[in-house]
């Protein structure tokens, strides 16, 4: 119920949002009869209803995780955040095997079936997306090769 | 006998060596994809998209390559769905029913021999369905102006969230924010920035690969790490593969049947796979009496959801090909393939590319047999494949999902939207709104939007000259009744819950 009636909130204000900086939208000289803003606000209207109606009539509420499986949860995010930015720095090899190492371990906590999983799926990977698929990856920082 | 030198033109493409080494390396990889617990067709494919396209193969090629995954992966879900009770998507949930009380009763072996068959006959019917219904529809689809277009798209997300979805408020919902982000970026008639919010990484407006891998393969390592790989364990053994020709024989005009169903459920626009195995098992059940003991193990409520499933499959790639408009997440994921490849799917893709289409349909025939051959005799190599454990699974997909997508564009961007698309989708997983019609919003919504814009040009504003063919009209009424019809007949159409140990 609560959840629901949470998420249509925010799918209101979302979409009232949307609706609103597509107001702002430029019209340049080319136009034609509908323009750029209307399909837009006619999307971000539908949303407004969809909103509403999950406010007024929300389903039963989902069995949310544990407190704890939420910081399993929170530490993957974080991790592949982390990921996405150290990928071109420091290589393919380095951040591959920490990443696929913790992520394994939020699934399954063990502590050395996941670092032989993180380090397994690096290499493994390496070599099938170089010399397989041909992908031109960094293996290394670029400092360490010069 | 036109058909007859399409026919040869399409095998001429797909014998060549190299094609049908394509199409057998596709059908093993889709299986495996399959059977994997927690991979299904749409991620699967989604996965592979960024890879196959940084293979620099030609259209033909990729086309082939991807369509055989999308079939192995609908043969090989039923392993995991009989053996461990785990459907790998929506439309595998149905054989699970009666495929894993055979399987805990000793018949594994059977179940999947027979399941295998079904897929079998599902899947060629239904090639030939759209070998001899793609280009009358086709011819169709040259009558069909912006106007209907529009409304064929309303359509497509009217059933998708009518029939799809437990719940049309959310199923409008997802809709309505995946043609939200399709608004993201330049607009194409105007060439001025929309909605970006000044940020320059989205003045591309954001890839719908992104959307799709994030939404489909990362959704589903947060969905494991919630289970803690739980649920794996529970598998049964397969003793011996032997062929029940009693049980086979005895399940011809069940086959038939739910091919018919399937291949029909298969075509509606949005309404796709999940419908064609649910009316199939249903269908049988209700031929079969209640005495037959369905839900308990009878081979027959294993052979309709898959014949149907694999029907429905093949029939979903009609309106992908002719309209432009998928009928399920997988084939809203294949026309993504084509998008990046650059053809544009359509009536048009019958005359201009000839090679393309027939070349694929010549190759889905071929692949059938290759997945006969690797899904009956050669099944163990599939179930071994199910001892993957889960933490070593998920970070494998997630490391290719990550390779995949930075390989795109190479941009952290991507990357980070990627992610957030994965929280994006869990949530909505717990909140039970649906996916597919977000993918499919974001995949049609500037087609949408311009269709509705030609036809204003067209009319000059008039807004009735989107209700002014017969075509369009029947259209629209579809598209309501597809959207309300559901809300009255949820207490008919009830799913069957999951058996559960």
């Amino acid at each position: 119920m609560k959840s629901d009636r949470v998420f249509g909130l925010v799918v209101i204000l979302a979409a009232l949002a949307y609706i609103a900086s597509a107001l702002q939208i430029q019209s340049s000289f080319m136009s034609d009869p509908v323009g750029s803003k209307t399909f837009p606000i006619l999307v971000g209207a539908v949303a407004i209803l969809c909103g509403l109606t999950m406010l007024l009539r929300p389903d039963e509420e989902p069995d949310w995780p544990e407190p704890m499986t939420l910081v399993h949860i929170g530490i993957a995010i974080a991790v592949m955040v982390g990921y996405a930015y150290a990928l071109k720095p420091w290589g393919f090899l380095g951040p591959t095997a920490i990443c696929a190492a913790v992520l394994s371990y939020q699934i399954s906590p063990r502590a050395l079936p996941a670092a032989i999983t993180g380090i397994g799926l690096s290499a493994g990977l390496f070599l099938i997306f170089k010399y397989v698929l041909g992908l031109g990856l960094q293996p290394l920082p670029k400092g360490l090769l010069g | 006998m036109e058909l007859l030198s399409n026919l040869a033109l399409g095998f001429s493409v797909a014998l060549s060596p190299y094609t049908l080494m394509l199409a057998v390396i596709g059908c093993f990889l889709g299986t495996v994809i399959g059977a994997l617990p927690g991979l299904g067709p749409s991620n699967g494919v989604a996965i592979l998209i960024p890879l196959a396209f940084t293979l620099g193969l030609d259209a033909t090629s990729a086309l082939v390559l991807m369509t055989s995954v999308y079939y192995g992966a609908m043969y090989g879900g039923r392993i995991s769905s009989i053996l461990l009770n785990i459907p790998g998507d929506e439309p595998a949930l149905m054989t699970t029913l009666d495929g894993y009380p055979m399987a805990k009763a000793g018949r594994a072996g059977e179940a999947l021999v027979l399941s295998g068959f079904a897929s079998f006959v599902g899947a060629v019917l239904a090639t030939v369905g759209l070998m001899l219904l793609a280009p009358l529809l086709s011819r169709i689809a040259y009558q069909f102006g912006p106007a209907e277009y529009f409304a064929l798209y309303l359509l497509a997300f009217a059933t998708l969230g009518g029939i799809a979805s437990n719940n049309q408020a959310k199923a409008a919902l997802a809709s309505a924010i995946g043609l939200g982000i399709a608004m993201v970026g330049v607009d194409h008639t105007t060439g001025m920035p929309r909605l970006t919010g000044g940020n320059l990484h989205l003045f591309d407006g954001i890839d719908f690969l992104v959307a799709i891998v994030g939404l489909f393969a990362v959704a589903e390592v947060f969905v494991f790490i919630e289970s803690h790989g739980k649920g794996s364990s529970i598998g049964v053994k397969l003793e011996k593969v032997t062929i029940p020709v009693r049980e086979l024989l005895g399940g011809t005009w069940t086959m038939l049947r739910a091919s018919l169903i399937g291949f029909i459920a298969g075509i509606l626009p949005g309404a796709g796979a999940s419908l064609g195995s649910f009316l199939a098992y249903m269908q049988e059940k209700s031929v079969q009496g209640p005495d037959a003991g369905f839900g308990t193990g009878n081979p027959k409520g294993v052979m309709a959801p898959e014949a149907g499933n694999n029907a429905a499959a093949g029939g979903a790639l009609v309106p992908m090909l002719t309209l432009g408009v998928p009928g399920s997440g997988t084939t809203a994921v294949l026309l993504a393939l084509l998008m990046t490849l650059n053809i544009t799917p359509g009536p048009t893709l019958f005359t201009d590319n000839p090679d393309v289409v027939w070349g694929l349909i010549a190759s889905l025939l071929i692949a059938n047999f290759v997945l006969l051959a690797l899904n009956v005799p050669l099944v163990r190599i599939f179930v071994k494949i199910l001892s993957v454990p889960p933490w070593v699974l998920l970070p494998g997909v997630m490391m290719i999902s990550f390779v995949g997508i930075y390989s795109l564009s190479g941009s952290y961007f991507d990357l980070l939207l990627m992610i957030l698309f994965g929280v994006v989708g869990w949530l909505f997983r717990k909140l039970d709104i649906p996916t597919v019609p977000i993918i499919l919003g974001i995949l049609l919504g500037s087609h949408m939007e311009s269709a509705l814009r030609r036809a204003m040009v067209l009319s000059d504003g008039e807004w009735t000259y989107l209700f002014s063919s017969p075509i369009a009209i029947g259209l629209w009424i579809f598209a309501v009744a597809g959207f309300i019809a559901p809300m009255f007949l949820r207490n008919v159409l009830r799913k069957p819950q999951r058996i559960t140990d």
